[in-house]
């Protein structure tokens, strides 16, 4: 008893903040939906959330969240459920599924393809893996360079953007182990498929760490997606990383001269969850099985993010086809969410360690 | 000289009780504020830091069957069998997922290792596993024989624990060594030094900066000062957030500072001064500098300045005046804020991550690591904990050799 009560407790006060923003949310019909926000976002309520809204007359409260399972284990465990649908990277599904943060989805509740074909075969295998979530895009971290600012000599392939001397000039690169790990890896020399295998051994690691010292007095770090396209703007690195679908909203909507390399590009869906417990949990279901029907997908195109429906493909924008991550899958490698779930907190740290010596 | 009956001495403490109820009744809210958003928190992470319970809620048995294991080899048939049960368990009530991720963090690479393997065995049926569940667990994954494995379970299954606070100093406890240095990782020593030390340089330059303006302003007359003390206050009333992107807009390669040098021909190239612990350091000393003028500037106004005069007319030169009947009177505001300017910068996390970039990185921003990405809230409750026992025992020496009544904000 006293300690379901301090539990009980701490997970109040951990919670307390999260209940005051979104207080008053469960009103009769509606339900919360959090997703990443930006130009994606954007994508997502005019394909999705708005012809739900009008299409049922649910309510939709739409909100913005930068990932991690925090806010969702603080939610679960403290009882005290403010989100319904969550959209998350698959890095972050497998750890939030098994630790029982989400409720399991039954695939049949999806409905048949625009073209007739059955749920189970129209998506692609990765977007139904997870019992817990249905696969909503394939997008990829790349990395792009500025027409204006990069010079003679234009980069082609994960090499390059390791190689000071033909290129010469800053990198801006998120600030965590993921994707920077592999791709110091694949610009060693590592086969693609062997990466994770490679990584998940001490002097694999150590090779990583090598390959990156190499090129850490010229990293710029940056923590959000949204201040990468900035970065290669303003001129605060020639080469930068960031998710494709940031490159191509501002290459689309703003007329940028970024151009995007796609070697070595690391490839990774996110998908639709329901958080455990969630009070509406069929409403969420109904939710989203109508948002990953074919035609919600295939307005995610918008952004250059794939969708996971096969039958989705006729019905997009063919001018987008090429700038998708599904058009460039050869050059590139899929995030290993198992080996993150694996290798996530102590490469965590040694990252950090890294970054302080 | 009259003396007080029995009840009219018993009707006045009446009285002073009801004036205190009254008195009390007024801070309860207050009291009951600071209880909920406050001290429960603290306690609760505090609590968190050496009371971890779910492994021993998950695998009793096994951890029960583990304290009679020699720590040599690989546990008896007896408990690797228990072990396959009660991961069977856990299988069909889907929370293997959990102790794979607290097995992962005494022993990376784990978490895949410990899913897989329940669910090998959970496809077993349940009067397989005395006979079977052993050998299944074996052949799943190498690292079940592993003794060092098993440790780790072991050291993760106490209910009551300081593993996170040896892990937040970068000590190890080793099987047979005892306590000694992490081999693989040590970071959190070296963040907790460097926080230190961008602190105590935050809080001179805010001296240095703040001492003179407060001088000035407090030997002005009363409407000027106060109107140059909005000057002071406008920042202190601006968003956070504002003026930290304002110092990004300031700072960077191609910002309003080099694109000015570089247009006067002063530098040839753009100075690197975003993401680095250059920047945090300008920027929080800008966002901290009020801290420190307020305080100084309301002890200045109560210095009577006939004190000085006074030092002068008895023939003290004006800088000796200054240093030894001035600033002594001044050293309770300077103090006050120093320690404010201090204790605020060692908690910092928003400028730092923004501004900061690779060095600029402070012990804040790994902890809110372990509570975002890493989910290691027991991790980030520790190294929490051991900041604020650092910043306690700062204020205790501060308290001992300067004395914290001298301390005044106003």
């Amino acid at each position: 008893m006293a300690r379901s009560l301090t539990t009980g407790f701490s997970a109040f006060a951990l919670s307390a903040a999260l209940a005051m923003t979104s207080f008053g949310a469960h009103a009769a019909e509606s339900l919360t939906v959090v997703s990443w926000g930006g130009a994606y976002g954007a994508a997502q309520k005019n394909h999705m959330i708005d012809p739900f809204q009008k299409d049922t007359g649910v309510k939709v409260l739409f909100e913005d969240y930068s990932g991690g399972v925090a806010e969702m284990k603080a939610q679960v465990e403290s009882g005290n459920i403010q989100w319904d649908v969550v959209d998350l990277e698959v890095i972050d599904l497998e750890r939030a599924c098994s630790e029982g943060l989400l409720e399991t989805i039954p695939h049949d509740i999806l409905p048949a393809g625009a073209d007739g074909t059955p749920a189970a075969d129209d998506f692609i295998p990765e977007a139904l893996a997870s019992e817990c979530a249905v696969g909503n895009i394939v997008w990829s971290v790349v990395f792009a360079y500025n027409e204006k600012t990069i010079g003679g000599t234009k980069a082609s392939s994960i090499g390059d953007f390791f190689d000071t001397q033909k290129i010469p000039g800053k990198r801006a690169m998120r600030k965590r182990p993921q994707v920077n790990m592999e791709w110091a890896l694949l610009a060693d020399g590592v086969a693609p498929a062997e990466v994770y295998e490679v990584l998940a051994t001490a002097e694999g690691q150590a090779r990583a760490f090598a390959k990156l010292d190499t090129l850490k007095n010229d990293i710029v770090w940056f923590d959000s997606w949204s201040q990468a396209p900035q970065l290669l703007n303003d001129g605060g690195a020639v080469l930068v990383q960031s998710a494709n679908g940031r490159f191509y909203d501002a290459i689309r909507q703003e007329g940028k001269p970024f151009v995007i390399v796609w070697d070595g590009h690391v490839y990774d869906l996110d998908a639709w969850a329901v958080l455990k417990g969630s009070p509406k949990k069929d409403l969420a279901f109904k939710f989203i099985a109508y948002v990953t029907e074919s035609k919600p997908l295939a307005g995610m195109s918008d952004v250059a993010y794939g969708p996971t429906r096969k039958s989705s493909a006729p019905m997009m924008d063919p001018a987008a086809a090429p700038h998708l991550p599904t058009a460039h899958l050869d050059k590139g490698i899929q995030a290993g969410s198992d080996f993150w779930a694996d290798y996530g907190e102590s490469l965590g740290e040694k990252f950090n360690e890294w970054l302080l010596k | 000289m009259s003396t007080l009956t029995t009840s009219e001495a018993s009707q006045a403490a009446g009285a002073r009780r009801k004036k205190r109820l009254n008195a009390f009744i007024f801070v309860v809210p207050l009291l009951l504020f600071i209880l909920l958003t406050f001290v429960a928190p603290i306690g609760s992470m505090l609590w968190r830091s050496v009371h971890h319970p779910i492994v021993a809620e998950l695998i009793p048995l096994t951890l029960a069957e583990l304290q009679h294991w020699d720590g040599q080899q690989i546990p008896d048939q007896k408990t690797l069998t228990l072990f396959a049960s009660e991961l069977h368990g856990l299988a069909k009530r889907r929370l293997s997922g959990k102790l794979a991720e607290e097995i992962n963090r005494s022993y990376a690479g784990m978490s895949s290792a410990v899913k897989s393997s329940a669910r090998k065995i959970g496809r077993l049926k349940p009067e397989q596993l005395p006979s079977q569940g052993a050998e299944t667990l074996l052949k799943a994954h190498r690292n079940w024989s592993k003794p060092e494995l098993w440790y780790a379970i072991q050291r993760a299954g106490q209910v009551y624990t300081y593993d996170y606070y040896l892990t937040a100093l970068d000590l190890e406890l080793h099987p047979d060594q005892g306590i000694q240095v992490r081999e693989d990782t040590q970071i959190y020593l070296q963040l907790y030094g460097k926080t230190l030390n961008m602190a105590l340089v935050i809080t001179l330059l805010c001296a240095l900066l703040g001492y003179p303006l407060a001088y000035y302003l407090a030997n002005l007359p009363e409407n000027r000062a106060n109107l140059l003390l909005v000057l002071v206050l406008l920042p202190f009333w601006t968003s956070l957030l504002v003026r930290t992107t304002a110092w990004i807009a300031l700072l960077q390669t191609n910002g309003v500072i080099n694109s000015f040098l570089l247009s006067a021909g002063l530098i040839g190239r753009p100075f690197e001064m975003l993401y680095t612990s250059f920047a945090t350091v300008v920027a929080m000393t800008h966002i901290l500098l009020p801290f420190m003028i307020l305080p100084l500037y309301s002890v200045m106004r109560g210095i009577d300045a006939s004190y000085l005069r006074a030092a002068m007319s008895l023939g003290a030169k004006p800088i000796p005046a200054f240093v030894r009947i001035y600033f002594p009177m001044t050293l309770p505001g300077l103090s006050a804020g120093a320690l404010l300017v201090f204790i605020i910068s060692v908690g910092y996390y928003i400028t730092p991550a923004l501004v900061g970039g690779t060095d600029g990185q402070m012990i804040s921003n790994i902890i809110a690591f372990h509570m975002q990405r890493s989910s290691n809230w027991e991790l980030a409750a520790a190294l929490g904990s051991l900041l604020l026992a650092l910043i306690l025992l700062l204020y205790w020496l501060y308290d001992r050799y300067v004395g914290a009544s001298n301390i005044k904000l106003g």
